[in-house]
């Protein structure tokens, strides 16, 4: 690998950072009304036309839009996120506050997922009857299509309620995370336990498994050290992608289980329009998917020995 | 599980053997009560082409046929014992140490993400032969003793960093590592070029001896057959066709089959079957007969580093083409032979050099005059299943070039479709069918028609025949042949097999490493090779050497 390449898949990321804020800045400002507005036209409050046009100029939320847009940039790049007006505090601060809820849950969530996605891909290559193999491969349509909500929504009643195993009220650190975890892994699980089926049915059929039979290897041997970093690989590539749909997920978990995550800022933020934090959000979001791809490409040469260049070795 | 060694017994005995294949239905058995048997330190030539069951009879001797195939009956005996109802635990104990495997495709037989020494330590891991370092050092004899420089190297580097004929080395090192009584070569050579094929048969012959260890070579070749086997066994449909010694059966064939696979065998085509030069149009004519010219061709590709001088991978090439005639591209992989017809063809810039096809200088076209070229020459390539388009029939797939170029009305295209079927000996009814339906013979004949639909004044053969068994290959050269005298086409033949080239060509070309090392008329290169690499070429080629032929 060499230090060119790395340069322009940094160079890369960067552009599509700034792909995704220009986009959500555009969006944004597209849509009717405000946050302010929203805020401090409320009646209760019983503010003049010309307090609320003091806050604005405050905000500077009537000046040109490209002036706001530069603004924008320069206060991103500086690390300056702006404030929320609906909670009145530092974006960042709330960031801060909402972003290791979320982080501990994706984390977790995709390392469960992997556990299933691995676990029954290889139970159902090592299953020695046809029926028993084909209700395994089932499974992930199955996981596919169960909504997140009703599992989560499931999963209380069945482990809180019935059988009293996490407690609802004032559950530990990590009782706390068990079933959101559980919730977010199974729809995670699904497309990359398909792949990976897929994959080692593929590589299965390769002829250097047939040699490593013909070598006296077992079954269990050919699968483990043959087949399984094989299968593996590829699979490395949806797992990036499909940290998008960890995010998504993590919304609609922490609702169901009243966590206080970025799903529950977000949702808040959408709901009063608070532009700022819902900028903040998405290029945190894109940041986290780019930073994950950078990753995945970075890992490819290390994983796979075809990738790295090597020159003169070949003779 | 032990099987104990005496001379007195065969190595392999199959008797009686049937197998069938479970198509998601039914069983259905290819292999109908085959029977032979292998001596011991003796070569058996399994020979037959595709769908013979050679493969599959191959296969259930080491116990790996595919998950939807079985045994119905028959014994395999390995020194006596009957192996064929074994598990796969009691296979494993055999696999390996008694039997081994050298496979048909050594680009895709080696695992691409463990180094080469991981993968000749295993079978000595597997085994219970040898720890630590003086495994390593097994590995590395074992590497040396195949003819691979620098073993430590190779030891420690990955598959791709080998060349096809090296990987072919370390999967023979691994097969021969326990010194088995019996190694299945199955199709050891077949993806290979000749030369590599030469060596690697040699190294097989030589350690057989120096093991006194038993081969049967499973192949589509009677010319490897009758280079390397003792006996041969002919197999067709699953039957066996005749069996005896390789001499016996190729000097005085008993079969009708054996005698068409003889007849059908390019390496063992005694005389030039070719028409006399004399029917086709006059030899020497003015340089304006020459279709094609090719002069001082030179292709560069740059390289990913800045500082690297770009990869000349043709290197001035010249040749020319009759009108009429069939000229030959011969060359091993990365001879520039393919570089140089995708040139001839439009499909990249040369870096300099003119070519002239049909009166027209391919430097001056461009865009639409570029396109318009194509009618003029068009290409068959050397995979006929993946150059079709699965999801189109047949009429759509020969239809689609008329389609492209310009006005022809519904019921003339449907004609000139139809016409040219016929032409390529296809029925009509096939018309409506997809690719997945025909055999490999049939599909390319669907690729000639496509290429011919257009009325072009050359074709381009790449390998066209090179992927194909002995016998559709003779009838495809059969075809082009005809088409050839029917229509005045002129062919450019591109080839690793100076065989067929022999058969088919009129003037040759050699090229090796991007240069041109020999060119000239068939026979004269044949009788008076101008390069030691020619001559090393035509030695390659199978079966020349053996008395029944010499």
């Amino acid at each position: 690998m060499t230090s060119r390449y790395l340069l322009n898949r940094i160079g890369q990321a960067l552009l599509v950072l700034w792909a995704a804020f220009t986009v959500s800045f555009i969006l944004l400002q597209a849509m009717p009304g405000d946050a302010i507005r929203i805020k401090f036209q409320n009646p209760e409050l019983g503010l003049t036309p010309q307090q609320i046009a003091d806050i604005r100029a405050s905000y500077a939320a009537d000046s040109p839009l490209w002036l706001q847009y530069i603004g924008a940039i320069g206060n991103f790049l500086t690390g300056n996120f702006g404030y929320s007006v609906h909670a009145g505090v530092p974006v960042s601060a709330s960031l801060a506050a909402h972003l290791p809820v979320t982080l501990k849950l994706a984390t977790l969530g995709f390392l469960l997922a992997s556990i299933f996605a691995v676990a029954i891909a290889f139970l159902s290559s090592l299953a020695r009857f046809a029926w028993l193999r084909s209700a395994i491969q089932s499974i992930p349509s199955l996981f596919v299509s169960v909504p997140t909500f009703w599992l989560g929504i499931m999963l209380i009643q069945i482990f809180s309620f019935r059988l009293k195993l996490v407690p609802v009220i004032n559950p530990g650190p990590w009782q706390e995370f068990l079933l959101p975890v559980i919730t977010l892994a199974v729809p995670i699980s699904a497309p990359l336990a398909q792949v990976l089926v897929r994959n080692i049915d593929d590589v299965l059929t390769r002829p250097f498994v047939a040699v490593a039979r013909a070598k006296g290897a077992a079954r269990n041997r050919v699968l483990w050290r043959h087949v399984a970093k094989n299968a593996l690989l590829p699979t490395l590539t949806i797992a990036g992608v499909l940290f998008g749909e960890l995010i998504a997920g993590a919304v609609v978990t922490e609702t169901v289980f009243g966590l206080n995550g970025i799903g529950g800022l977000t949702e808040r933020a959408v709901g009063t329009q608070d532009a700022a934090v819902l900028q903040a959000i998405v290029v945190l979001s894109a940041a986290a998917f780019v930073i994950i791809s950078l990753i995945v490409d970075l890992l490819y040469p290390i994983l796979d020995p075809r990738l790295r260049t090597n020159p003169g070795a070949a003779a | 599980m032990t099987v104990l060694t005496d001379p007195r017994v065969p190595v392999l005995e199959v008797s009686d053997l049937a197998i069938s294949y479970h198509d998601g239905a039914h069983y259905h058995e290819v292999v109908h009560g085959v029977s032979f048997r292998v001596e011991p330190g003796e070569v058996v030539a399994l020979v037959g082409e595709s769908g013979s069951g050679k493969t599959t009879t191959a296969q259930s001797i080491i116990g790996l046929l595919a998950a939807n195939g079985r045994v119905d009956r028959g014994t395999i005996r390995l020194n006596g014992t009957d192996i064929s109802r074994w598990s796969d635990k009691q296979l494993d104990t055999i696999r390996g140490a008694r039997i081994s495997l050298v496979p048909q495709d050594p680009g895709s037989s080696l695992n691409p993400v463990k180094t080469i020494g991981a993968q000749v330590g295993e079978i000595l891991a597997i085994h219970g032969k040898l720890r630590g370092k003086d495994r390593e050092r097994q590995v590395v004899t074992l590497l040396e003793r195949v003819g691979l420089s620098e073993p430590e190297l190779r030891a420690r580097q990955f598959p791709h960093e080998l060349s096809g004929g090296m990987r072919q080395r370390v999967l023979i090192a691994i097969a021969i590592a326990l010194k088995p009584q019996l190694i299945i070569a199955d199709e050891p050579t077949s993806a290979l070029d000749v030369t590599v094929q030469k060596r690697i048969l040699d190294l097989i012959d030589e350690l057989r001896r120096e093991f006194s260890t038993a081969v049967l070579l499973v192949t589509h070749d009677l010319g490897i057959a009758a280079d390397r086997a003792d006996r041969v066994v002919v197999l067709q449909g699953g039957h066996v066709q005749e069996e005896g010694r390789a001499i016996d059966v190729l000097a005085s064939p008993r079969s009708a089959y054996t005698r068409q696979l003889i007849a059908n065998a390019p390496s063992l085509a005694r005389l030039v079957t070719r028409m006399p030069a004399t029917a086709r149009p006059p030899v020497g004519a003015a340089a304006a007969e020459d279709i094609v010219v090719v002069e001082q061709l030179v292709q560069e590709f740059p390289r990913p580093g800045l500082r690297e001088a770009p990869l000349r991978a043709v290197d001035n090439v010249s040749f020319r083409v009759r009108r009429g005639t069939t000229h030959a591209i011969v060359g091993e992989s990365g001879s520039g032979k393919t570089t140089t017809i995708r040139a001839v063809v439009g499909f990249q810039k040369p870096t300099s050099g003119r070519i002239r096809v049909d009166g027209r200088e391919l430097a001056a076209l461009n865009g639409e005059a570029l396109r318009q070229f194509r009618r003029r020459i068009q290409l068959v390539y050397q995979n006929p299943s993946a150059s079709l388009d699965p999801r189109q029939t047949i009429f759509d797939i020969i239809e689609e070039p008329l389609l492209n170029f310009g006005a022809v009305t519904r019921p003339e295209r449907r004609e000139r479709v139809m016409s040219i079927l016929s032409r390529v000996g296809l029925p009509e009814a096939t018309a409506l069918r997809r690719p997945h339906a025909f055999s490999g013979g049939q599909r390319q004949r669907v690729a000639i028609a496509r290429a011919l639909i257009l009325e072009p004044q050359v074709v381009v053969l790449d390998e066209a025949v090179s992927a194909l068994d002995v016998t559709v290959q003779a009838r495809i050269l059969d075809l082009l042949d005809e088409l050839q005298q029917d229509l005045a086409l002129t062919y450019l033949f591109v080839s690793h097999d100076l065989a067929v080239v022999r058969q088919i060509a009129d003037t040759v070309s050699v090229l090796r490493g991007g240069r041109l090392v020999d060119e000239g008329p068939v026979a004269q290169v044949f009788e008076r090779p101008g390069s030691d690499y020619t001559r090393e070429l035509i030695n390659a080629i199978p079966g020349r050497t053996h008395p029944a032929f010499a």
